[in-house]
């Protein structure tokens, strides 16, 4: 193919399919958030440090600032949209919500895609596999500790007490 | 963010790739894209067509013939972490890359990527000439191989020059390897960082981030007052920035060569 600036492309999104003509330049951020209008997924530094945009581009996960839209044609993708897929939050949001995770909520999205993706790969993971498995994600608010309990509970482990 | 416009295409085979990035001037190729689009944010780079590296699944290859370790320039980190070969061939590459960054900077960052950024405080350019890597270039006259220690010309600048493509990696076997750094919290960008490798004979060092480009001594001995005296006589000139002094850089330097080596020492 030769170069071009627009492009058709089709990507499917938490099990439907969008088809949209996007900017060649466009990052893929932009196009789930504003062309397709699922807002979950989150611009936070725009710089590829925060991770707050990380989605799970055809079973890996990626920070969405760092991939152009047109790169995920022919993708898969999944959200944070689809995790609750049913209404029904799934064990980890669960968890974070037990183990007061998030204060602001900013980077939930990020964190709950990457440690989707953590547990996927690793269903019991050790203190260390969580925050080495989290560590493209900041969160400004919890200090990390409740995030860590709240993967850890998800995974069916027993969460420490720090008292 | 909205980046400057800019052409994209798709090649669908390396000399279609090769062929894009002769054709157009201001063509630049797509690896990861885990610095590139970063630095077209920030307009440091502005190349006018992207050729998108990322369906090219022949430069995605790992493979072992011989003594040697053959790595395609787009694979991932996270694919070299995976490898059975690059475990058994040349372990201490899969170490390097489960250091740099993240998980998804990992699973999208390539080798390829990472050398040909030539950032002064990238792992790879020194653990690739430490360990003696030659690296494959694919041009329109055809395909050359460049030493690793060639390779490096200056900040963000390789041997691989406009209209050409690093295709592959090759890396001797072996495991008497090391790699030290002092970083910016834990995983972070490296502040000094050493490549240490005990070949037959011999001791190979390669520094990061005190020069342009990875600078290699080579110490008469393994012990720490042999590879003291080889990096204080490479007369390092850091340059100083607000996580080190120049003094202070030429300092870690040689502890984190010292600590390389005895690593590399032990390993078996």
């Amino acid at each position: 193919m030769e170069p071009v600036t627009r492009q058709t492309i089709t990507v499917e999104i938490n099990g439907t399919s969008y088809e949209r003509e996007v900017e060649t330049r466009r990052l893929l951020i932009h196009f789930i958030r504003d062309d397709v209008d699922l807002t979950g997924s989150h611009v936070g530094c725009d710089t590829g440090n925060c991770g707050a945009c990380s989605v799970i581009l055809d079973g890996q996960l990626v920070k969405s600032c760092m991939v152009l839209a047109v790169q995920a044609d022919g993708s898969t993708i999944e959200t944070v949209e689809g995790l609750a897929a049913e209404g029904e939050l799934t064990g980890l949001q669960q968890a974070f919500s037990d183990h007061h995770a998030l204060q602001c909520g900013y980077c939930t999205p990020g964190m709950l895609m990457s440690a989707t993706a953590l547990l996927r790969q690793t269903p019991k993971p050790s203190t260390d596999e969580i925050r080495k498995g989290l560590q493209g994600n900041i969160c400004r608010c919890t200090g990390y500790w409740n995030i860590v309990d709240a993967v850890t509970a998800a995974s069916g482990q027993e969460v420490e007490s720090r008292d | 963010m909205l980046l400057r416009e800019v052409e994209y295409a798709r090649p669908s085979s390396v000399d279609e790739a090769v062929r894009m990035l002769g054709a157009h001037e201001g063509a630049r190729a797509l690896a990861g894209g885990q610095t590139l689009v970063n630095v077209m944010k920030a307009r440091a780079a502005s190349p006018d067509v992207l050729v998108d590296l990322n369906r090219l699944a022949e430069l995605r290859e790992i493979s072992v013939s011989g003594d040697t370790l053959e790595l395609g320039a787009m694979a991932t980190y996270t694919q070299l972490l995976a490898s059975s070969e690059v475990e058994v061939a040349r372990p201490i590459l899969a170490e390097v890359c489960g250091l740099i960054a993240d998980v998804q900077v990992r699973n999208r960052g390539t080798i390829g990527g990472n050398v040909c950024s030539n950032d002064p405080t990238n792992h790879l350019p020194p653990l690739l000439v430490a360990l003696g890597a030659e690296m494959v270039i694919l041009g329109p006259d055809g395909e050359r191989t460049v030493s690793a220690s060639d390779f490096f010309l200056g900040v963000y600048m390789t041997a691989a020059g406009p209209g050409e493509l690093l295709t592959s990696i090759r890396v001797p076997a072996g495991r008497r390897d090391a790699f030290e750094a002092i970083t910016l919290g834990a995983d972070g960008t490296c502040i000094v960082s050493a490549a240490a490798s005990l070949v037959e004979g011999g001791v190979r060092v390669a520094i990061g981030c005190v020069d342009a480009v990875p600078i290699l001594v080579e110490p008469a001995a393994a012990d720490e007052a042999a590879v003291r005296a080889a990096v204080g006589a490479a007369g390092l000139e850091p340059p100083a920035d607000v996580h080190a002094s120049s003094d202070y850089r030429r300092h870690l330097a040689e502890v984190v060569a010292v600590r390389a080596v005895q690593k590399a020492s032990a390993a078996s």
